[in-house]
């Protein structure tokens, strides 16, 4: 008999999306994300530490709407990523593994990543007005 | 290498429809994955309308039903149908589970029906699972001594250490888990992933065992245990109710404690 060309059953096409999963990847997204976000702190820096000229351009960008967006998107991920590491380090403790632990934990990772980003968005938007 | 489309000979393409008897009231409609490997075509998804009203509770009951009086080319494994078997585990409604303990009822809508996740396919419903019993092999599932046994009586165990294998020694291998595990999708060829590695602590948590400092040397390694990265989608999906990520998280605890 010639060798069969066996097909490889669907995955990510079928499988449900559950919290579970879901947060595991978005931690690693947003960690992909800090990552950039970080170049464009360094950018911010950097313009700030040449000139007036250059700080007005970085400026310029990041008062934008896109600029603000991707801060808004950045300082999401930072404490998505924050809150969720923490989450990592309990579990690598060996406490909180149980299914309903889970899912506590990972509900309180959304809400709580979710209010402080709100709350470092708004005080950067009061400090920004005001400024 | 992480793919996460499927290659061109694995694409789901329609399959046929085979509508339930007439004068059937309450009828629900099973898409079911079929691959057939002597036609060289790619596997389709073919809708079966069931009636519920004769037809027994479970998903399993469903696919007997379809086999017997619709369609006997429809290939699946099953022995036991409760659950202590592990044959009939598959992908129902989107998680891995067992066909003889999934209620037709717990499902809303269509009840979809895949083989498990990220496995070469023999035929329908049935995995080839010839690479994760390799891999179980490879943990040496059995019990290993180096001081002789007493030659008149069993090898006794306390109370409290008899209780740590509870939660392990349940696991029927029916591997939903493993076959939930995205980083089992992606390096499954090398990472043990979580059926095995529960397995593997199955045996280091036995009082009984002496090969304990040898079994952990096998697991130290980036890919057999480390590709764990507390997805928790095992325990999530798990049939029995086990907990493979605890039982992984208990490995990884060992390999501190004893540097």
């Amino acid at each position: 008999m010639p060798p069969v060309a066996r097909p490889l059953s669907p995955h990510l096409q079928i499988y449900k999306p559950q919290l579970t999963s879901t947060l595991s990847i978005s931690h690693r997204a947003t960690g992909i994300a800090l990552s950039v976000g970080t170049l464009a702190l360094v950018w911010w820096v950097l313009a700030a530490a040449i000139g007036p000229g250059a700080y007005a351009q970085a400026q310029a960008f990041l008062g934008s709407w896109l600029g603000i967006l991707l801060l808004i998107g950045w300082a999401f991920s930072l404490f998505f990523h924050l809150c969720n590491g923490i989450r990592h380090l309990v579990w690598d403790t060996g406490h909180g593994l149980d299914l309903p632990s889970t899912y506590a934990s990972g509900w309180t990772v959304v809400v709580g990543s979710v209010v402080l980003a709100l709350v470092a968005i708004i005080a950067g938007l009061a400090q920004w007005s005001n400024g | 290498m992480a793919e996460f489309t499927l290659p061109a000979n694995s694409k789901v393409g329609p399959g046929k429809s085979f509508p339930a008897p007439a004068g059937a009231k309450r009828t629900r409609d099973f898409k079911i994955y079929r691959w057939d490997p002597d036609t060289g075509q790619n596997p389709r998804l073919d809708t079966y309308s069931v009636d519920l009203d004769a037809c027994g509770p479970m998903v399993l009951d469903a696919l007997i039903k379809i086999k017997n009086e619709v369609d006997t080319t429809l290939t699946f494994r099953r022995s036991c149908r409760e659950g202590i078997c592990g044959s009939c585990a598959m992908n129902i409604d989107g998680t891995n589970t067992l066909a003889c303990l999934k209620p037709i009822d717990d499902v809303s809508g269509s009840v979809r029906i895949y083989p498990l996740p990220h496995m070469p396919v023999v035929k329908d419903l049935v995995p080839d699972l010839t690479h994760i019993y390799a891999q179980y092999r490879s943990i040496k599932p059995w019990l290993q001594t180096v001081s002789p046994l007493p030659p008149d009586r069993e090898q006794a165990q306390s109370v409290p250490e008899r209780e740590k294998l509870d939660g392990l020694w349940e696991c029927i291998l029916c591997f939903c888990c493993s076959t939930a595990c995205p980083s089992y999708w992606w390096n499954g060829d090398r990472y043990l992933g979580p059926a095995i590695l529960l397995q593997a602590y199955r045996w280091i948590a036995d009082s009984r065992d002496e090969n304990t400092g040898e079994r952990l040397d096998d697991l130290e390694d980036p890919f057999r245990l480390y590709r764990c990265h507390t997805i928790m989608n095992c325990t999530r999906t798990c049939p029995k109710g086990l907990n493979p990520a605890k039982a992984i998280s208990e490995i990884k605890q060992l390999m501190v404690v004893r540097r």
